[in-house]
């Protein structure tokens, strides 16, 4: 077979990434909110290390929960998971997190707000602003150190959301829906921006997002969930190039193919 | 406003009541309420005085003192229940009501207590200021995106670190109208701590005032007192605008 095809595989069957050692593992979880709300049932998941897996699915299917879950955020019912090996009982230095909202401090500049993980752990200022300034010159905001969020756009304000993640130096990186408050120009060059630092940075990516394209463009491995109540019911791992022009992959037919196959299979879900 | 097509300043009304003040003063009503001008005319010969001096200084001792009090006890506590679901359980009802309770009544209470002199003024301030702080502080707790509090956990943040960093700084825009509204209310507190005790700062020279029957000086007092609490206030607001600006961005 010459044409590589997008690979649909029964739900925690890994035959491509198996080599690939799991950093986060996610073991029967199940969350049922307060009033018998089932959110999840019976998750089981391995995320490999280095790579960029997707949490997609329609809305209300439980992908942030879960996320919130492996971010020890929130308590699962019952079920564990581990990273590194270690149990997950709240949140932890090697885990860090790009919000929805951003979630910046409206009242401390930009620097501050980067530098935020660093003045918890009670690194002096000079020694964190240092390390500070290198990220925001990394996500592009060099010259807005100074500047506070208010006076900042909405992608330009999750720059800063994400330069704060990468200064505190986590193994893994867990963004909930990080694109989904900026306007849609912004979002491509986001994207295009996220295949740069899945390369450079030696770091997991957990994604949360609800746009097959988006799922489909930056993703090693994409997790697809059904909802009521949330079950894991797809693998896929896009086989696609991702050297050259970020701009082809958007028009590559494997690209393409794992979109159409995506929304086959979400289609049901439509009320 | 507008007048009949003509521009008019917002304080023309002033002049209006002050106008009906003078008229009405000058009627029978006057051996109460003496004409606007002759309490004006008295007002230098009342600040001049120096019971005046010392009542003022007394005065604003007290106020201070006891808001420093209730903004000492009334932020932390009201963030505390912000934050603790049974902090919030165990002093929410006793909150409420002693925001909506007739304090003036405890005053005496508290004078049993405290004795006749400047600790009642200063724990009738506290009385009178900390609970509308305390409610305040809650609600800019309460009001924090939870988003920004799971960043704080997320961030690894220990609990001290997350009240003096996070919660302060996002509740700061409800903290600051609360320490406004305290204050509003401590310029009660104070006048009416002194009114009862009576012989401390502004209450004794009410009490003389009003034995003497001499309402034009009673008269300038009240208006010097108005004038104190309604500057407080303007100013205090000033300082609100002044930070509110990302009280929306939050």
């Amino acid at each position: 077979m010459n044409t590589p095809q997008p690979t649909m595989q029964k739900a925690q069957t890994d035959p491509l990434l198996m080599d690939t050692k799991p950093i986060v593992q996610v073991k029967n979880v199940c969350k049922t909110y307060p009033g018998n709300i089932e959110a999840l049932r019976d998750i089981s998941l391995d995320f490999p290390e280095g790579k960029l897996t997707t949490l997609l699915g329609p809305s209300g299917c439980g992908k942030t929960t879960l996320l919130k879950i492996i971010a020890g955020l929130l308590p699962a019912t019952s079920g564990e998971v581990y990273v590194e090996g270690k149990k997950v009982v709240g949140p932890g230095p090697e885990r860090a997190f790009v919000f929805q909202d951003f979630a910046l401090m409206p009242w401390a500049s930009v620097i501050r707000n980067v530098a935020f993980g660093l003045e918890l752990k009670g690194i002096p200022r000079s020694e964190r602003e240092a390390i500070a300034e290198k990220y925001i010159a990394r996500v592009n905001l060099k010259g807005f150190e100074q500047k506070y969020p208010h006076e900042l756009s909405g992608g330009m304000r999750q720059r800063v959301g994400l330069a704060r993640a990468l200064t505190v130096d986590a193994k893994v990186l867990m963004m909930d829906e990080p694109f989904s408050a900026v306007d849609e120009q912004t979002r491509r060059k986001f994207q295009e921006d996220m295949l740069e630092l899945v390369a450079n940075e030696n770091k997991t990516f957990i994604f949360v997002t609800h746009s097959i394209e988006e799922a489909v463009y930056v993703s090693d491995r994409i997790v697809l969930l059904h909802r009521r109540p949330s079950r894991v019911s797809a693998i896929i791992e896009p086989k696609i190039s991702r050297t050259g022009d970020p701009e082809k992959i958007r028009r590559q037919p494997e690209y393409l193919d794992v979109v159409e196959d995506i929304w086959q299979s979400l289609k049901q879900f439509l009320d | 406003m507008l007048f009949f097509g003509y521009r008019i300043p917002l304080f023309t009304s002033l002049i209006l009541w002050a106008v009906l003040w003078e008229i009405l003063g000058r009627t029978a009503a006057g051996m109460i309420l003496p004409p606007l001008s002759a309490i004006a005319t008295r007002m230098p010969e009342v600040v001049t005085n120096g019971d005046f001096g010392s009542a003022l200084w007394i005065t604003a001792k007290a106020f201070l003192t006891g808001n420093l009090i209730a903004v000492g006890i009334g932020i932390p506590v009201g963030i505390l229940m912000g934050r603790s679901v049974l902090a919030d359980r165990l002093l929410l009802p006793w909150v409420n009501l002693f925001l909506s309770a007739p304090l003036s009544a405890l005053v005496p209470v508290i004078m049993v207590v405290a004795g006749i002199g400047e600790v009642t003024i200063i724990l009738t301030v506290v009385l009178f200021a900390v609970w509308i702080i305390m409610l305040n502080a809650r609600a800019g707790v309460k009001s924090i995106t939870p988003s920004l509090i799971e960043m704080t956990k997320c961030f690894g943040a220990t609990i001290p670190q997350a009240f003096t960093k996070v919660y302060v700084w996002a509740a700061l825009p409800e903290i600051t109208a609360g320490i406004r509204l305290g204050l509003i209310r401590a310029v009660k507190g104070v006048v009416i701590g002194q009114l009862l005790v009576s012989i401390v700062g502004f209450g004794t020279l009410f009490e003389i005032y009003l034995s003497h029957f001499l309402l034009e000086h009673f008269w300038s007092l009240v208006l010097i007192l108005f004038a104190f609490a309604f500057a407080i206030n303007e100013i205090l607001a000033w300082c609100e605008r002044r930070i509110s600006y990302y009280a929306s961005s939050r």
